[in-house]
């Protein structure tokens, strides 16, 4: 029978980006099995799903089967969660079933969980909550071995959190991150809806994801998304393939800081845009991102730069070097240098404490050099995922973002970041060495330039204590980009122009 | 049983009220008292989880009927309706059977 998945109300758990993957929360009223395998998290998501409640005026029950609540209050604490002075304020209630030191527990004859379901409801009524958490259902079983009976009663409890109109969340073991839902059959008396928390390792690198199984009768973005757990904040859920890609774009044209590569970008970057500045070591990569924010500071813009490979005295000494003073631009407030090592965090929590600089500092323009850097420090799915997801946060700000890449071979070739985020960027820039008679030059050219026109011309670009400039084109000389060079006579390039004339392009600026 | 015996002995239980399965061990918890532990004064104190849940909470209780032995140490704490013969609760219990 088909249902109305309007009628299907949500609550919003308030833990940050999961709301997003679940269209707006859990299902309101009922119960829902968080299950995963040993240290993928479920007591944070327990913890965390009645935190964010208190956060928006909403009191918990929290019911413990494995850590004593005394271990919770400290543990919860890092996270900026002070449990003890909600229990204080009556927000917060534990009902305890952790298992009890002094107790030698023997069952003799049939039981049933009574006393458990009127301690919960008891500290419902108590502190007004509309929120359950239940951790986890593995120690429970293990404790009473009948599990057909415990099975029973917690299905009995469900039902009741159900008919007092609470929205719960239970947590469960699995053994295998991949298989069962969960062990001792709980999805028999748990079915509607199920999450799964993950701790993946893939080439030696840890990847936590989260993944909505199934929300019965509603709908719920599909397929597992990553998520970090961070101090002072808890889980935090990194929703990019449900983030739209589909920003406003502006017209608005912002200088790159060399007129010559405006002209050639057929009038500047766009505002809100993405531009992949790619190259070997030392064609000038840092160079244009120097350019590109010393331009926005002469019109007031700021700019923030997250440097991975060098250091700020470094990029500072660079940026004298081209007559730019970054010490100036920060004393004026338009400029913000976040030096960091990419392989002391992962890159969920690089994504994040990005995010968290950009929202503070609010900057017009941002530089990355390199992203390449970051590549190391993750999986190749991880790293897209964590391109699109900054890529498409920066588009959200209105900001102009350039990302450099270093490609790996000194003459042509491309890199893996090139690989996988060219689709992603709005404009590509590509800086080459180009050996001419004996002598290294420096080749620059606009490979993709997203919505406009632009000059496809492979010209000079030379470097002095001004800054950089980009002079004339590479007539005898072809095969610059593979680095398989060959020289061409002159009249030859007249015959092969002369030869394709009637196919020119008559909107590209003439060279 | 080493030591003199205790003169007092102290057993909750405690129950979700009145169920079968309550009264069951409530009636085996009077028959010992009377037959088996007829020698002590015995404390016998029944606490109905739905009227008073803050008992249970203190008590951190989980399942029904659960009996806890207060005194003498050491402390006992047994789950079901006792649907055993006497002389195995009084070992789970830790009571001497004196069997009069």
């Amino acid at each position: 029978m088909a249902t109305d998945v309007s009628v299907i109300e949500r609550l919003p758990t308030g833990i940050p980006g999961f709301d997003h993957i679940a269209n707006g929360g859990l299902p309101r009223g009922r119960t829902t099995l968080v299950s995963g395998t040993a240290g993928s998290a479920k007591t944070v998501f327990a913890s965390q799903f009645l935190a964010a409640g208190v956060q928006l005026g909403e009191a918990g029950v929290f019911v413990t089967f494995e850590e004593s609540p005394a271990a919770l209050r400290r543990n919860m604490l890092g996270f900026g969660w002070n449990i003890a002075e909600w229990e204080e304020q009556g927000r917060w209630a534990f009902v305890d079933a952790s298992p009890q030191a002094d107790d030698e527990l023997m069952i003799m004859g049939a039981y049933d969980l009574s006393a458990l379901l009127a301690r919960i409801e008891h500290a419902v009524r108590r502190v007004g909550a509309t929120r359950v958490s239940m951790d986890s259902l593995g120690a429970i079983f293990n404790r009473l071995a009948d599990t057909r009976v415990v099975r029973n009663e917690l299905f009995r409890i469900v039902t009741s959190l159900k008919s007092m109109g609470l929205t719960a969340v239970i947590t469960a073991e699995r053994t295998h991150e991949f298989g069962d839902i969960g062990r001792y059959g709980v999805e028999e008396f748990v079915t509607d809806d199920v999450v799964i928390l993950r701790n993946l390792l893939e080439e030696e690198k840890r990847r936590r994801t989260v993944e909505i199984l199934k929300f019965r009768g509603t709908s719920h973005q599909k397929g597992g998304f990553p998520f970090t757990v961070i101090p002072g904040q808890g889980i935090v859920v990194i929703p990019l393939s449900a983030i739209e890609l589909k920003q406003r774009s502006s017209n608005v044209r912002i200088s790159s800081g060399s007129p010559e590569l405006d002209r050639m970008c057929g009038g500047g970057f766009f505002r809100d845009s993405i531009i992949l500045v790619s190259g070997a070591t030392g064609t000038g990569k840092t160079l244009m991102s120097t350019t590109f924010m010393a331009s926005g500071a002469l019109r007031g813009e700021r700019s923030l730069l997250f440097a991975f490979e060098e250091s700020r005295d470094q990029l500072a000494r660079n940026a004298i070097g081209w007559g730019v003073d970054f010490e100036q631009m920060e004393q004026d407030g338009l400029l913000r240098v976040v030096c960091n090592y990419p392989e002391v965090t992962g890159l969920e929590d690089q994504l994040i404490s990005i995010q968290d600089e950009i929202l503070r500092f609010r900057p017009q323009r941002v530089a990355i050099d390199s992203l390449s850097a970051l590549e190391r420090v993750s999986t190749i799915k991880g790293f897209r995922e964590f391109v699109i997801g900054l890529t498409s946060f920066i588009k959200h700000q209105e900001m102009a973002g350039l990302y450099t890449s270093t490609t790996p071979t000194l003459l042509g070739g491309t890199s893996i970041t090139e690989a996988h985020i060219s689709t992603i960027t709005d404009s590509i820039i590509l800086l080459r060495y180009v050996e001419l008679f004996g002598e290294m030059r420096r080749g620059l050219t606009v490979l993709k330039m997203r919505g406009s026109a632009h000059d496809k011309d492979i010209r000079e670009f030379s470097i002095d204590g001004t800054g950089m400039h980009i002079g004339r084109p590479f007539r005898n000389i072809s095969g610059i980009l593979s680095g398989q060079f060959t020289h061409v006579a002159p009249s030859e390039i007249e015959r092969l122009s002369a030869l394709f004339r009637d196919e020119e392009n008559p909107l590209l600026p003439e060279g | 049983m080493n030591g003199p015996a205790p003169s007092k002995i102290v057993l909750h239980l405690y129950v979700a009220g009145r169920s079968p399965r309550a009264e069951r061990a409530i009636a085996t918890l009077r028959r010992l008292c009377e037959r088996e532990l007829a020698r002590y004064e015995c404390d016998l104190v029944i606490i109905d989880v739905l009227a008073d849940p803050q008992q249970a909470e203190a008590r951190k209780i989980l399942a029904t009927p659960t009996l806890i032995k207060e005194f003498p140490d050491p402390p006992r704490r047994i789950i079901g309706d006792l649907g055993v013969p006497p002389e195995e609760l009084l070992a789970a219990l830790n009571l001497p059977h004196d069997g009069l």
